[in-house]
């Protein structure tokens, strides 16, 4: 089961900001280096990107949860 | 030749030494490396100066190519090394050749690596120091942190003819492990928590926040009272103002009473808020490998404590320094 991981800890977000729609909902098909999430970590909102394409199965982490170096948050289809 | 290829500059890669003193009371702070061992070590590995400039990098490493023949070596944060996509040992002597390409997989513990390359990084000397102050974008390469496709210069003298291979024993290298204990120097201003609140200070294992950086680690876990006092003229509302005064490296503030905040290497050099107490300098090394959503725990100690700390690192750093053979 391929996953996209936190390369850093922070809080999460799904959208550019908070009256923007998500980056991507579960289903769409994603490309390697496209933008999904954003983390917040000392104070600035960097940017999350696929490293590898595929379709979305599900967002493991809720919108505004604390993520952790390495955690899983995203899980692709196949 | 002499150049250092920057293919990516990771999340927050900067320039550093071992910080640019003597210039406090103008309101500058030391800025430097926040793991002083880690980079003082990563130096002696390539056969530098202690003090001389090395890369920081915070959560995300760079991706850096060589253009001629240097040591290297990788220190700090425990996160997997490739030259050439091939794994190589951190706290190790690597000999590099040109278009060899350095590149770092996710850390698995602490929070900063050092690169140190033989020669150092030779970026200009503002007020005695290499170092990096990127709030007020000076120092270090163009006051700021290192950013995808560019070049920085190295040293011309540290062109490596020998192999590497020097290596630092496991004893010597630091303790990652999480909670951080921070032995702390209480004062200056602990005076204005209550006798409850000092204790609970020390009980209270505090969780670092995503607001941890360079300039201080923002921290949750608790709530501190403060003692009535009837407001001194000078100090500002919130119970923990007091009287502006000079900021230790290291101390602690508890603005609002519930979010410590520990000033570190970039932070303000003084201000009107209570400092509680002051984390040894030795135990700054400890903080800045801890990162977001790990816990710290302060501890107190005398300043005899303290300054028995100091003599032990620079011990072990001299320790290093015969192992090594440098």
């Amino acid at each position: 089961m391929a996953t996209i991981k936190a390369a850093m800890p922070g809080v999460f977000y799904r959208r550019p900001a908070p009256e923007k729609p998500a980056y991507v909902d579960d289903g769409d098909a994603i490309s390697a280096g496209q933008t999904i999430a954003l983390i917040e970590v000392m104070k600035t909102f960097n940017e999350v990107k696929a490293d590898e394409s595929g379709t979305v199965a599900a967002f493991l982490v809720e919108d505004g949860d604390e993520v952790d170096v390495g955690q899983d948050i995203v899980r692709l289809e196949g | 030749m002499n150049r250092l290829l920057v293919r990516a500059g990771g999340l927050y890669t900067t320039v550093q030494d071992t910080g640019r003193f003597g210039h406090y009371h103008m309101g500058m702070p030391p800025s430097g490396a926040m793991d002083i061992y880690s980079a003082v070590v990563a130096n002696m590995l390539v056969g530098n100066a202690d003090d001389a400039a090395v890369l920081e990098a915070t959560y995300v490493g760079p991706k850096l190519e060589f253009t001629d023949d240097r040591l290297l070596a990788v220190t700090g944060a425990d996160a997997p090394v490739t030259l050439n996509d091939e794994p190589v040992e951190p706290w190790t002597a690597v000999r590099v050749r040109p278009g060899d390409v350095l590149a770092f997989a996710m850390i698995r513990a602490g929070c900063r690596v050092y690169v140190a390359v033989s020669g150092g990084i030779d970026v200009p000397v503002y007020l005695d120091s290499r170092s990096t102050y990127t709030l007020t974008g000076m120092g270090g390469h163009e006051g700021r942190k290192l950013v995808d496709d560019e070049t920085l210069q190295l040293a011309a003298d540290g062109q490596a003819t020998g192999s590497g291979g020097a290596v630092v024993p496991e004893n010597l290298r630091p303790d990652l492990d999480c909670p951080a204990e921070l032995r702390t120097v209480v004062g200056l201003c602990s005076y204005r928590l209550t006798e409850d609140a000092l204790a609970s200070f020390l009980g209270t294992e505090w969780k670092v926040t995503k607001d941890a950086d360079r300039v201080g680690y923002r921290l949750r876990g608790g709530k501190l009272d403060f003692t009535e006092r009837e407001q001194p003229f000078g100090a500002g509302s919130d119970p923990a103002n007091v009287v502006d005064l000079g900021y230790p490296i290291g101390s602690i503030q508890v603005p609002g009473g519930d979010e410590p905040i520990v000033l570190l290497n970039d932070a303000v050099t003084g201000g009107g808020y209570a400092t509680i107490g002051t984390v040894i300098s030795v135990d700054r090394d400890r903080i800045a490998q801890a990162k977001t959503g790990e816990s710290v725990r302060f501890r107190s100690v005398d300043l005899d404590t303290a300054l028995a700390a100091r003599r032990d690192r620079r011990e072990r750093i001299e320790q290093v320094r015969q192992q090594l053979g440098r």
